[in-house]
């Protein structure tokens, strides 16, 4: 056992995963390493990519046992690639693949019989939820899932940590020879910018489509330089299951009390400026913050530079009202994003390693002043778990929530103070996910705690009169309305790792009871 | 030390995470509902419940107000239940006459525990009948500390129909503010129903202070914000204000009583205006001390 950084005891070696590089710190690991070259290609004249059908697919690469398949989530709870190139890859007969797929929905259920079956006897994914989650948390698999963060994944590519076989990429529009974008046909996502890693670094790289258009595509989001096979299958996915969370501002008061204090926080600390950047989630406070900082820079008559990641419908309304220059997207949350996404020439897509990487000559999180994250609990050291429930099991992930909160200037966690009748402030979380360092505030609707490494921003919140408190000082209020949480009874197995961006070990999940 | 009422926020007795977060929306007083808020077969429950949350949840600085049932519905009961758990105040409601007042006056007079700070009453006004006595039910006894106004059963009463502009209820709440004034205690206006229209609320709240109200029942936590935006004495009303305390000041170093501010003439009422603003500003933090 070792102790990383943030005071997690790490076995030196993980079965299934190997030798753990230790979490220093979240810039103190150097890359040191090469990029990853996949095997050069070539294409002559009268060569056709068109495949009939997933089979042939598989035949024609051929996918062998114990390969690599990578799929994105931009169709989210709507996707239909993952089941039915797995339903394919059971009926071949095929075993021991490993799934790599850059989050995980309920709709993704059927991969708990492939495991089950050892069609698929590994995972590696930036996020899950429902069945699958659940099911390995209870210990599924015999390897641990390796959980990393969207800049992450897109590190672990182009280093070859995470190596592709076969990229299965669901394509809501390509042509003949490849060329892909997400804003055209009826499962239109917008941004495929998860995908982009896959395509580059991939041996094979398979468009997925069910809107084949004449040749040339356009606009191209994945060119046809790097794609080997395009098939066309009846459907690729459920338009509805794409929109995340909600496109409407919440109407819960305590909710809306928080956002409020976090947009009076991010006002306080001087960001209402030309210039400002910004990131905020869907759903929940997070678009109720985007709402309230609308307000103030409308106000204060200013114009800010760009909103990041995940973009809602809210954050086009923002770039369209002239209060952003520009919005940088690597996923759309709605259908606004993807129209926006589609006409104007502000809204830009980028890959996963553009937004977040930490290996790469500069990522877009650096360039934010702010960025709203949640919690489902957070310690007195900041460190903040987005991974495990109350009870133990796995109902998320990081995503891009440590990339972010590594990137930003200004990181504000907005959170109840009470989940259910749980307090979110415990001594220790259950898991690490986004180490404390990189939080600089909470916001709860008891009040604001500001990390002692950022003294003059605490002075800064002081001053305008926001209610600044002693982390533990909040600790204290929930545990007195809520009592103090027993510790969640865990199994010894370890069932995934928490892979910091950098790709060392900030934690790890053990098996639920 | 002045009370202040900006808003007072309705939180209903039978929910206990909105008890226990009443405490965060920074309203100037939060009134626990044993009343509208709570089915009869729930009132046991409420009653324990807002007994607990006066004892145990934490309202910061918000005065602490119980709206109990009518005296002829359990009304009794709830006095007796909850004053001990020392309450600020007492919302009365459906109040018709100062007999009635001076019923509950006793007996929350003999709830209260020794020692106990003692409980003043705000009287609910949402009846026709209740209005006409608005100013004997003010002066009965010294435990009330403002009246409320309740335009939704009142105009029901009328055989009235509301409307958002509130023209059928203007004369009541005229009468109301007066009875108010003339007892020198506070007038709190009706809430505003419809919760989702912040622009209307604004309006509303604008006319309710500019026509002599010194605060504003909230249905909802949303309101808090923009209720408080409506009462807050305004930049420029503190600078008239110091204005006329400084005149006054020395006026009356020079022996003068009498003095002009921005050329009209300023007596007593208006100094007394003046001073009260001034209180306002200094507790709500809008001015700075003197000297700092």
């Amino acid at each position: 056992m070792m102790i990383n950084a943030i005071g997690r005891e790490i076995p030196e070696v993980v079965e299934g995963y190997g030798p753990v590089k230790s979490f220093a710190g979240a810039f103190a690991t150097p890359p040191g390493m090469q990029r990853q070259a996949p095997a050069v290609k070539a294409a002559r004249p009268g060569d056709s990519k068109l495949l009939d059908g997933l089979e042939e697919v598989f035949r024609r690469i051929p996918v062998r046992d114990g390969m690599t398949l990578s799929f994105h989530h931009h169709f989210r709870n709507g996707d239909g690639v993952v089941n039915q190139v797995l339903a394919t890859a059971a009926r071949l007969g095929i075993k021991n693949l490993k799934v790599a797929l850059s989050s995980v929905f309920p709709v993704h259920a059927p991969l708990v019989e492939h495991f089950k079956t050892g069609v698929v006897t590994a995972l590696d994914t930036n996020y899950m939820s429902g069945p699958v989650a659940e099911a390995v948390s209870r210990g599924v698999l015999a390897q641990p899932v390796v959980l990393r963060t969207h800049g992450g994944r897109a590190r672990a590519i182009e280093c070859g940590q995470l190596k592709i076989d076969v990229a299965f990429i669901a394509a809501p529009a390509a042509d003949p020879c490849g060329n892909i974008n997400g804003v055209t046909g009826p499962t239109a996502c917008g941004s495929l910018g998860y995908a982009f890693p896959d395509a580059e670094y991939a041996d094979h790289v398979v468009a997925v489509t069910d809107h084949l258009e004449a040749y040339p595509l356009s606009p191209v989001s994945i060119p046809q330089t790097r794609v080997d096979y395009v098939v066309k299958i009846e459907r690729i996915g459920d338009p509805k299951g794409i929109v995340s969370g909600t496109t409407r501002i919440t109407k819960d008061p305590v909710q809306l009390k928080i956002a409020d204090t976090a947009a009076k926080v991010i006002e306080a600390a001087g960001l209402i400026r030309d210039g400002f950047s910004f990131q905020t989630g869907a759903g929940g406070a997070s678009l109720a913050v985007a709402h309230f900082v609308r307000q103030m820079m409308k106000k204060a008559r200013i114009t800010g530079s760009f909103a990041l990641g995940g973009i809602t419908g809210h954050l086009v309304e923002m770039l369209e009202e002239g209060l952003f220059k520009k919005i940088i997207d690597v996923q759309g949350f709605d259908l606004e994003a993807v129209r926006s996404i589609a006409s104007n020439p502000n809204h830009l897509e980028v890959s996963a390693g553009f937004y977040a990487s930490p290996f790469n000559a500069g990522c877009a999180v650096n360039q934010l002043d702010c960025v709203i994250l949640g919690a489902t609990e957070i310690d007195t050291d900041f460190n903040v778990n987005v991974v495990t429930g109350s009870d133990g099991v796995i109902m998320g992930g990081s995503g891009g929530h440590s990339d972010a909160a590594a990137g930003a200037g200004l990181t504000i966690v907005v959170a109840n103070l009470l989940r259910g009748r749980l307090p979110i402030i415990m001594d220790k979380v259950l898991t690490a996910t986004t180490p404390g360092e990189t939080i600089d505030v909470l916001v709860t609707e008891w009040g604001v705690a500001v990390n002692p490494r950022r003294a003059e921003l605490r002075e800064q919140l002081l001053a305008a009169g926001l209610p600044v408190k002693e982390i533990g000082e909040l600790k204290a209020i929930a545990e007195k309305m809520a009592g103090k949480p027993k510790e969640v009874p865990l199994g010894s197995r370890i069932v995934a790792v928490v892979e910091y961006r950098d790709g060392t070990v900030l934690d790890v999940v053990r098996q639920a009871k | 030390m002045m009370a202040i009422r900006r808003s007072m926020l309705f939180i209903p007795g039978n929910h206990p995470g909105m008890l226990q977060n009443g405490g965060v929306f920074g309203a100037d007083s939060v009134i626990l509902d044993l009343e509208d808020a709570v089915a009869p077969t729930e009132k046991d429950a409420a009653r324990r419940l807002v007994g607990m949350a006066l004892k145990n949840a934490d309202y910061g600085d918000s005065e602490k107000v119980v709206r109990i049932n009518p005296l002829d519905c359990d009304g009794a009961v709830d006095i007796a239940a909850i004053v001990p758990c020392a309450p600020d105040a007492i919302l009365l409601p459906k109040v018709q006459n100062a007999a009635e007042l001076r019923e509950a006056a006793a007996l929350i007079a003999s709830a209260e525990v020794a020692g106990q700070k003692p409980v003043k009453i705000i009287a609910l006004i949402e009846t026709p009948r209740g209005l006409a006595n608005a100013l004997e039910i003010a002066e009965a006894d010294p435990r009330v500390v403002a009246l409320a106004f309740g335009a939704e059963d009142y105009t029901a009463g009328l055989g009235a129909v509301r409307s958002k502009e509130g023209g059928e209820i203007l004369t009541a709440r005229a009468l109301l503010i007066n009875a108010a004034a003339a007892a020198g205690i506070d007038a709190i206006d009706t809430p505003f129903t419809d919760a989702n229209d912040d622009a209307g609320l604004a309006e509303d709240a604008g006319l309710a202070r500019r026509i002599g109200f010194k605060g504003k029942l909230a249905i909802n936590p949303r309101q808090v914000d923009v209720i408080h935006e409506a009462f807050n004495p305004s930049e420029k009303e503190i600078d008239w204000a110091e204005r006329v305390v400084f005149a006054i000041e020395q006026a009356q170093a020079q022996g003068s009583g009498v003095i002009a501010v921005d050329g009209k003439m300023v007596d007593a009422p208006i100094v007394n205006r003046a001073k009260r603003t001034l209180e306002m500003a200094r507790m709500l933090g809008l001015k700075k001390e003197d000297g700092q």
